[in-house]
């Protein structure tokens, strides 16, 4: 049974209005952080070990001591809503059952950090969380929660929500402050960083919905008892959202310590395969990351038991590892064609690339284009080295990771799944419906591939 | 008012609309209050069917002081701006891995043959559209579509009947409440 630090109370009815949640203890950790200094409460968050939950896994406690306190700029703390990376909603989910624990988070942090003007930005898509968002804002403000000269304490904080119109890049944080801004969302090139210069130019500091959440728990029970949950330099809980062909898809929290067998098999969990079929793949952290084959998922190439920590998922690197990304863990049966899959995916950072750089601008487009023709049974086996060229070509080459992230789900679909690729040049005839490997799972047919082929 | 060319005297924002907006620019620092444009052009499109038009956009630049092209590319940069009349119902299918690993594509299908129309078509009666969009950050509930505000979730062939019903009987909301 994994710790409840951010679920506690999410089933409480009524939690969503201010009254239920201060009952259950809400807005405790502001009264405390008031009574602390701003760099105690750094330091709670560094021993905390919490890391980035948006993806990156970067340390918190270290990104927040790298703002600019000295220049006397005003600062920033800007809450990171724009969840848009497919397979994540884990969010949405906290932020729909549970919003004051955001606006709790978001005071507190902004205490940390001295900041007196912060913003909550959401994507546009999930409008009607915005309106759940702002509800708790206005109820906060009438509570003397937010506002000047906040529970008597002389500290000054202005907190609004404010939206996106349907951009993955925004979820980049550079993109984010200029979408903020009320521009198009085009990444900024770093250094500098945000935490120097950010919006309006000021220091400001960027962070997912999640670490924000993590926050106030950190600050009441302490950053050592925060670090005990988990192994090693992965702390803490962490929010796992499930999808795909599994039997209970849904928000999961658990402790950075389970294994991830027990995590996909277990009925407290995931509860296996929702059509009892042979699990084929996983993408376990979000679109982005490497797709692990079955093989590679329970078990590291090792021989290892592979656990839900940032470390054990992405053991053996991009060669035989993954990441535990955003928590966005999508679980695939032997129905799935790896390759239209991979061409979804693509198709996906096609259309999201800002088209600001023109290794991913035009990369991917080519990359959607290659995949389509071998979807569809068009393709040759130069495709597929093509591929892989472009792929290689993308990564590391533009000013944000939206390129990276486009490049290793192709890179990873061809590194273990080249077989299928090579199928579809095969045997174009047998892929021409689209549920190919609904009527004839790759298991079945593989043999074909095992005879030597003078057409290719 | 349809595709008709509207001029830029005709549009009118309601007072209500004016007061939101005023709302929304007080949330940001003087001389910022360009960063109410995405949150305002929201609101600018759900009082104007739903669309953007090139007079509209001209209205929200000269509401928020600045130059009608700040609006244009940011309107052109994000995919929740139409720039053309839309169907008064449009069902936005997520069509990314999750959603399709579960069923969106027959479900688009089928909808696209019931309402007799194409992917991207409006339907002659202006009522529906049907459009494919990238993840929707609902991948646990697939397959789902955006109407409006709101998801629709855990989608079934019957379940798609009965919505093309409620729209048609006018009992599907489409707007959160502010």
């Amino acid at each position: 049974m994994s710790r409840k630090i951010l679920t506690e109370h999410i089933n409480v009815p009524g939690i969503q209005g201010y009254e239920v949640y201060r009952q259950n203890g809400g807005y405790r950790s502001v009264e405390k952080a008031l009574k602390m200094t701003p760099n105690d409460i750094v330091e709670e968050v560094k021993k905390s070990g919490l890391r980035g939950r948006g993806g990156a896994g970067f340390p918190t406690g270290m990104k927040w001591s790298f703002i600019d306190k000295k220049s006397g700029r005003p600062r920033h703390l800007v809450c990171n809503a724009d969840e848009s990376e497919p397979g994540t909603f884990k969010d949405r989910y906290m932020m729909e059952k549970i919003p004051h624990l955001l606006v709790e988070g978001m005071i507190t942090s902004s205490i940390a950090l001295e900041a007196n003007l912060s913003y909550i930005y959401i994507r546009g898509e999930y409008m009607w969380v915005y309106r759940i968002l702002e509800r708790a804002i206005n109820e906060a403000y009438a509570k003397g929660w937010l506002g000047k000269n906040i529970q008597g304490s002389g500290y000054d904080l202005d907190l609004y929500v404010t939206c996106g119109a349907g951009a993955y890049i925004c979820g980049e944080e550079t993109a984010l402050i200029e979408s903020l801004e009320g521009k198009r969302g085009n990444p900024r090139i770093k250094p500098p960083f945000p935490a120097v210069v950010g919006l309006y130019g000021n220091p400001t500091v960027v962070n997912n919905v999640e670490t924000i959440m993590d926050i106030p728990w950190i600050v009441m029970n302490g950053g050592d008892e925060f670090a005990k949950i988990g192994i090693g330099k992965s702390t803490g809980t962490k929010l796992i959202s499930a999808s795909g062909h599994i039997k209970n898809p849904g928000v999961y929290e658990i402790d950075l310590s389970i294994s991830v067998e027990e995590f996909v098999m277990s009925d407290e969990y995931l509860g296996g395969m929702y059509s009892d079929r042979p699990l084929k793949a996983c993408v376990p952290g979000g679109s982005s990351v490497p797709i692990l084959p079955a093989e590679l998922l329970f078990k590291t190439a090792k021989g290892e038991q592979r656990m839900m920590t940032y470390e054990s998922m992405s053991d053996g690197g991009f060669a035989t590892g993954s990441m535990i990304g955003s928590g966005g863990f999508i679980v695939y049966d032997d129905t799935t064609c790896v390759v239209r899959n991979t061409w979804n995916f693509a198709r996906f950072y096609h259309h999201e690339s800002c088209g600001q750089c023109s290794p991913c601008r035009e990369g991917t487009g080519w990359m959607e284009k290659i995949l389509y023709r071998l979807e569809n049974g068009y393709g040759t086996q130069e495709d597929i080295d093509l591929l892989w060229d472009i792929q290689r070509k993308i990564e590391g080459n533009t000013i944000c990771p939206l390129g990276d992230a486009a490049a290793w789900p192709v890179a990873a679909a061809i590194r273990h799944f080249r077989h299928e690729f090579e199928y579809h040049v095969r045997y174009p005839e047998k892929i021409k419906d689209r549920k190919h490997f609904e009527y004839e799972p790759w298991e079945k047919v593989k043999h074909l591939m095992a005879t030597e082929s003078v057409l290719v | 008012m349809a595709l008709a060319e509207i001029k830029p005297e005709q549009v009118v924002f309601s007072e209500k609309l004016m007061k939101r907006i005023e709302e929304l620019k007080s949330h940001f620092p003087e001389g910022r209050k360009k960063s109410a444009l995405i949150t305002v052009l929201h609101e600018v499109q759900d009082e104007h069917e739903d669309w953007l038009s090139v007079p509209v956009m001209d209205k929200v630049a000269e509401v928020l002081g600045i130059k009608p092209i700040e609006v244009y590319e940011v309107v052109t940069f994000y995919s929740m701006y139409n720039q053309k009349p839309v169907g008064k119902y449009v069902f936005e299918f997520c069509r990314t891995s999750c959603c399709a690993t579960r069923g969106v594509e027959d479900l688009m299908e089928y909808t696209c043959q019931k309402l007799g129309v194409g992917m991207n078509e409006v339907t002659p009666d202006g009522m529906f559209q049907v459009k494919g969009v990238e993840c929707l950050g609902a991948c646990g509930y697939a397959p789902m579509l955006q109407l409006g505000d709101f998801y629709h979730e855990f989608l079934t062939k019957e379940k798609m009947d009965a919505l093309i019903d409620d729209c048609r009987a006018g009992k599907v909301e489409k707007l959160s409440k502010v």
